[in-house]
């Protein structure tokens, strides 16, 4: 199965998997064929970096520069929850 | 109140599968379908509402002509669009249409892995449309799931199924059991499979799971009738869904116009948001008053809700009984002598008829 997070794999979300705005509270989900996840404002903000191009490593430095106090683990953190609910995906290599 | 998150749009009964299996209701009263405008005024509604989620299905969903302009108008409004589907008319320009129009996923069915016990069970030829339909989805991107209802005929080839959806590339595989409502009822004694199946298809699934690792999610959805506690029905009664019948009434679950005197009203008469708050069907079993025991003090009622009110009704003519699933359930006999029969000699099956066109 899937091996650990790498700082330099390339995450992105699974194909069938977007993002879009809850039109009663204006808060990120993320939409999938069965479910729907409600998102903070951090993990909306890393999960919109997770383009496939960017590494890990290349989003906690990108999210580092926004908010204040989010750790390298924070980040590790959400993107391997989303993986083990098989929302999203990493490139490697 | 909780707010709906999911709508199931079931567009038409017309089908040209015959699924001796099919969740639609065995007597379909002759009225007509909801038009475009109907359904487009359904959907502002059900946005404003708070629905996040369109799932469009029937009977067969591409039998409508208008099912593009659909797709884009849900799609206009932020839906995450998913279409339920035979495959059957899904070739590759329709199939690229729809996604143009932004369909998010698809979910296709498939009655087998073997070509004859597919179109058997279907009762048309129609395998062939269906491995081009899945073709036609994947050359454009779209995210698949293969869907399979399980049943004693189809129970043995769950690897084979997996092989199946592997190779036809699809992103998840979705393996139910039959729902013994309408039509599945009717066929229940030659549908339901052996504890010795079930056992051996839980196996199968998680040999399946190990052969096809990350490149194929299965979803395994368990027989109920095997369980010792009832299913989570809809998430709970008019908390999270609404489904919107073919002439337009408007329910809590797809099999809720069986229960008799249920109060059904149509948004042909009330808006979405006037049926979600107050139409009868809606308010008869949200959230626990309607509850008597064993639901009404059992510490498992904000688990399963009580099970299915639906199942209630048609096992036992009284849908506020606790779902028979239950081992708690006063009731529980009426499954066991199902399960007993499973196995044993059975009718043979009706296939499913199809409505008259209006």
């Amino acid at each position: 199965m899937t091996a650990a997070l790498s700082p330099t794999d390339r995450p992105r979300l699974r194909r069938g998997v977007r993002t879009g705005t809850d039109p009663l509270s204006d808060r990120s989900i993320l939409l999938f064929p069965e479910g729907i996840l409600f998102l903070n404002e951090t993990a909306a903000a890393v999960i919109h970096h997770c383009d496939g191009n960017r590494t890990v490593a290349d989003v906690v430095h990108a999210i580092g520069a926004v908010y204040d106090g989010v750790a390298c683990e924070d980040v590790m953190s959400l993107v391997q929850d989303l993986l083990g609910q098989r929302l999203m995906v990493v490139d490697r290599g | 109140m909780d707010r709906p998150l999911g709508l199931l749009a079931e567009l038409t009964y017309r089908c040209p599968l015959h699924c001796p299996y099919c969740s639609n209701p065995v007597a379909v009263a002759d009225s007509a379908e909801l038009a475009l405008p109907e359904w487009l005024r359904v959907l502002e509604q059900a946005r404003e509402l708070g629905v996040l989620q369109l799932h469009l299905s029937g009977g067969e969903p591409l039998a409508r002509p208008d099912l593009t302009p659909l797709v884009a108008a849900a799609r206009g409004l932020g839906l995450y669009v998913n279409l339920v589907t035979s495959g059957v008319g899904l070739d590759e320009p329709r199939a690229s249409e729809l996604a143009q129009a932004g369909l998010d996923h698809v979910q296709l069915s498939f009655q087998d892995a073997d070509r004859a016990a597919a179109d058997e069970t279907a009762g048309a030829r129609v395998f062939g449309h269906k491995m081009a339909a899945a073709a036609a989805i994947k050359a454009l991107g779209l995210p698949l799931t293969i869907n399979v209802v399980l049943h004693r005929a189809n129970i043995g080839r769950i690897e084979a199924i997996a092989d199946l959806a592997a190779t036809l590339g699809a992103d998840r595989l979705e393996l139910a059991h039959t729902q013994y409502y309408g039509w599945a009822l009717l066929n229940r004694s030659a549908l339901l499979p052996t504890r010795e199946q079930v056992r051996a298809a839980e196996q199968a699934v998680a040999q399946a799971r190990t052969v096809h690792g990350d490149t194929l999610e299965i979803v395994y959805v368990v027989a109920d009738y095997y369980e010792p506690y009832p299913k989570p029905c809809m998430h709970g009664w008019g908390r999270r869904h609404i489904i919107i019948a073919p002439d337009g009434r408007a329910l809590p679950c797809p099999a809720a116009a069986q229960i008799v005197g249920l109060g059904i009203d149509n948004v042909r008469d009330r808006s979405l948001g006037e049926i979600w708050q107050h139409s009868a069907a809606f308010t008869r079993f949200r959230g626990e008053r309607w509850m008597s025991e064993p639901c009404r003090n059992c510490p498992r009622r904000t688990i399963d809700f009580g099970g299915c009110r639906c199942q209630a009704f048609a096992l036992t003519g009284d849908a506020a009984r606790a779902d028979p699933v239950c081992q708690l359930s006063p009731d529980r006999h009426l499954i066991d002598a199902a399960l007993h029969s499973a196995g044993l000699p059975h009718s043979p099956l009706r296939l499913r008829s199809n409505p008259r066109v209006i």
